[in-house]
């Protein structure tokens, strides 16, 4: 392994993020502090609770789930369309270093980034609303598992895409609706029997329940089930980017 | 050891490479590149130069022949063989945010060695940069972003550099520059291979050159042999009064008369067994024409190089 490529990438995108500190980090920890306000304070205090947790607190798990599944593909989908984009890329190409250490060093960066900025609105969120952690360890297992699978799919989006703008439509058209209709404001018990089976195809949906029940105890559906589909998401990641590096598309010729 | 029976740097065995939709780049290259060699590689836009890089380097994906840096596969051993091999790229492509300093050592650990602030100063006096090492990659000039990239390639102690089109839209005072920053190289000992269609460049700074056209390498040779074997040279003698017609009795020699009639251009073979020059004089003088100067001109590898293109095609 050289190790050496590793911490070479990873620093590298860390140093960035830290260079453009108020688009990484200040950014989301503003908007997610928003709607904390917005639907945990001003609305939140006339709804009802939903099983058995106030609605503030309900959505802190949805909307940490938000910012860090919004913020991991576009994290990783930067890193490394940016050096294909500039040219750069040539570096990492041409250097001894293997697909685990590239993926390694870009995505590893990407998800530390979404996990901080994850455990930044999180400590945010007790500014605005009372709530406890059941499960710190499988919150933190989550949190983990969560920002490493969707940095995996930035980074397949990030040398798919051809431009800036088709960096921006997975997470926009695809991440943020699913993210919205996988339980981040309510459960799905609250919906028509229809449209809660229908979430039940969102995968989304078993991130965020297996995140919330970390908290609460509660969730939509088991926690097994939830961890059982994220490890299942990693796991294609991961082979579309064996996939991508066995045949160089995009990227050699 | 002598250089016949010593390990090549660089070894590339029937090379060949088709991308997809079928087009040809490289069709069967074999070449080797001795320990310390600067080697230019010659080609018009398109020969397949850059294509032969890229596959040495790993930026393109060898299916069809072999290639070793040291006795290294860049392909079952890629670790080992690019660990050895420094690329400055065509394209001036910094990372516009990062300084001088960072780029270097980023460059440094990317290809496995560890940090050493004493190596990349080194570098950076050597290529006059150390002076600009905190300033930002997008403040520095042209020419100073491309000695960045030579310090890039060079931060981890490369035995071969390849330097591709080095001087490609340069003005000529860089040009000249970059030719003296790989005089230094050669004082290293380090093996450079550049690609160029400038037969200027290759000719002030390597020792062989090869000739690519259309994907196959049509001919490698020492630079000097190169141009003792293929050069031509041209006598012109210049006439004391115009000469309305070349003689008849010089009929079978390969002359040319000026349109002003005040000189005559006489084309030959510097390796012919026989030049025909002191017979053309002695001919010259019989015939009456009396001339006041002569003049030689060796034929420049530009025209060699033209020739052996055009031959090619």
């Amino acid at each position: 392994m050289n190790w050496h490529a590793v911490k070479a990438i990873y620093m590298f995108e860390i140093n960035r993020a830290i260079r453009t500190i108020g688009q990484s980090i200040v950014s989301p920890v503003l908007s997610t502090s928003l709607y904390f306000i917005v639907f945990g304070a001003a609305i939140g205090s006339r709804i009802n609770q939903i099983d058995g947790v106030d609605y503030g607190a309900f959505i802190v798990p949805g909307l940490i789930m938000l910012q860090l599944l919004t913020q991991s593909i576009s994290n990783a989908a930067f890193g490394i369309y940016f050096p294909r984009f500039a040219g750069t890329i040539y570096e990492v190409l041409s250097a001894p270093v293997s697909a685990v250490e590239i993926v390694l060093g870009f995505v590893g960066a990407a998800a530390t980034k979404s996990i901080m900025i994850g455990l930044i609105i999180l400590a945010t969120a007790t500014l605005f609303v009372d709530f406890e952690i059941a499960h710190p360890i499988w919150m933190l297992l989550f949190l983990v598992l969560t920002g490493f699978t969707f940095s995996l799919l930035g980074f397949i989006i990030g040398i798919w895409a051809d431009g800036f703008e088709q960096l921006q439509l997975v997470p926009l058209l695809v991440v943020t609706p699913l993210t919205f209709l996988g339980g981040t404001f309510y459960s799905i018990d609250m919906l028509p029997d229809f449209w809660r089976d229908v979430s039940l195809l969102n995968p989304v949906l078993y991130l965020v329940s297996g995140f919330r029940w970390a908290f609460y105890e509660a969730s939509d559906v088991s926690i097994f089930v939830s961890l059982s589909m994220t490890l299942a998401f990693m796991a294609i990641a991961m082979t579309a980017i064996w996939w991508i590096f066995k045949t160089g598309w995009r990227i050699k010729p | 050891m002598s250089e016949t029976t010593q390990k090549p740097i660089l070894s590339i065995e029937n090379v060949s490479k088709t991308y997809e939709g079928g087009y040809k780049a490289l069709k069967n290259v074999d070449l080797t590149i001795q320990k310390g060699e600067i080697f230019a590689l010659l080609g018009p836009n398109g020969a397949g130069k850059t294509t032969l890089i890229s596959l040495i380097c790993g930026l393109a994906r060898l299916n069809e022949g072999r290639i070793t840096v040291d006795g290294h596969d860049v392909k079952s051993e890629f670790y080992k063989a690019r660990g050895k091999i420094g690329l400055v790229p065509q394209e001036l492509t910094t990372d516009a945010f990062e300084s001088v300093w960072n780029t270097v050592s980023f460059s440094r650990g990317l290809f496995g060695k560890p940090k050493d602030p004493t190596v990349i100063e080194r570098v950076l006096k050597s290529l006059a940069l150390y002076e600009k090492r905190d300033n930002k990659l997008r403040t520095l000039s042209g020419g100073m972003k491309r000695r960045v990239l030579i310090a890039k390639a060079l931060a981890h102690e490369p035995e071969v550099l390849f330097l591709d089109e080095p001087t490609a839209g340069v003005d000529v005072a860089l040009r000249r520059e970059m030719w003296n920053v790989v005089a230094d190289l050669r004082q290293t000992g380090v093996t450079v291979i550049l690609t160029t269609h400038y037969i200027e460049e290759a000719e002030m700074m390597a020792d062989r050159i090869g000739v690519i056209s259309k994907g196959e390498l049509i001919l490698v040779e020492d630079k000097n042999e190169l141009m003792r074997k293929l050069g031509h040279k041209e006598l012109t003698i210049v006439l004391q009064e115009p000469l309305q017609a070349i003689p008849d009795n010089l009929s079978h020699y390969d002359l040319q008369l000026a349109e002003d009639r005040m000189s005559l251009t006489y084309s030959y073979d510097t390796h012919a067994e026989r030049t025909g020059i002191a017979t053309l004089m002695r001919l010259l003088a019989e015939d009456g024409v009396r001339f006041r100067d002569i003049v030689t001109k060796q034929s420049s590898l530009e025209e060699i190089f033209v020739g052996l293109v055009e031959d090619g095609q």
